[in-house]
């Protein structure tokens, strides 16, 4: 069961119309190391992992949800004001004559999210260096993402992201250390 | 369709609305660390009195802005509060 909350886990500003950008953001939208690559990536692997590590497994991948909210909400405030010329000079006509101005799960390029991205091996080490992996991409994509804008409001926003990807990866790099020592005692048993 | 019932986003919105987000990034913060370090006693304890500070701020905000939660997890004044605006990416 989840309960929504009607608040954003950190602010989200921006200070001007940036259909461009909100393009470049869906990477971390609906793209393989996105959010919510993320968030369904984790969730799923909870079923089949130790007891010891499914606590950390569904809080981040609860936490990947709300991120997931914050990028939506930084498209939503680039493109709500953008005209269909606007949106045609960002290289959104394509995107706007399927979609208008709502969301798509796709990546910056407009390829459709997958399943594919993402990975169940049923190996709790497996699972974990994926997730470990995909962590470090996120946090990679997100600095790319702050290069790419002069915007300090939404620069603010993808630093609070990133900085979240390195805890994250950091959690996870602890769990996989919690099955090591968990199977170091049970080979003594 | 505007919603006549609740006062427009204000200033002190704001404020509250983010104290809550600092206390509850905070929480979510100590959690993760907590599952993954269970016996950290001084995080526990910082843990259970963050839950408790973020109590009457919670109180204060669904006071004048309505509520944070949905399913029962806040009461509604009429008429019922939780589906009007504004959304999170609204404001
Ligand atoms: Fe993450």
């Amino acid at each position: 069961m989840w309960i929504y909350e009607k608040k954003l886990q950190y602010p989200v500003r921006v200070s001007k119309c940036d259909p461009y950008m909100a393009r470049l953001l869906l990477e971390q939208y609906g793209g393989a190391d996105g959010e919510l690559a993320a968030a369904l990536r984790y969730l799923n692997q909870r079923y089949t992992i130790p007891d010891k590590v499914i606590g950390i497994l569904n809080d981040i991948g609860t936490e990947e949800f709300a991120h997931l909210e914050m990028i939506a909400t930084m498209v939503y405030k680039l493109t709500k004001d953008a005209t269909p010329d606007q949106l045609k000079a960002a290289g959104l006509a394509d995107h706007y004559v399927n979609h208008d101005k709502a969301l798509f799960y796709q990546n910056a390029a407009g390829v459709p999210w997958t399943a594919s991205y993402i990975q169940a091996k049923g190996d709790p080490l497996a699972d974990l260096y994926e997730d470990i992996a995909a962590e470090e991409k996120a946090r990679a994509t997100y600095q790319w993402l702050i290069d790419m804008t002069d915007d300090v409001d939404l620069q603010d926003g993808l630093k609070f992201l990133r900085e979240r990807e390195i805890v994250h990866s950091t959690r996870f790099r602890e769990a996989v250390e919690i099955i090591k020592d968990d199977r170091g005692k049970k080979r003594f048993f | 369709m505007e919603n006549q019932s609740k006062p427009a986003v204000d200033q002190r919105y704001y404020e509250l609305l983010e104290k809550l987000q600092m206390i509850d990034f905070a929480l979510v913060e100590l959690n993760l660390f907590l599952d993954t370090h269970p016996d950290d006693l001084k995080s526990i304890e910082q843990y259970n009195r963050l839950a408790q500070e973020r109590i009457p701020i919670v109180r204060e905000f669904q006071e004048s802005y309505g509520p944070l939660m949905h399913f029962g997890h806040a009461y509604s004044k009429f008429p019922f509060e939780w589906p009007q605006a504004p959304w999170p990416w609204q404001v």
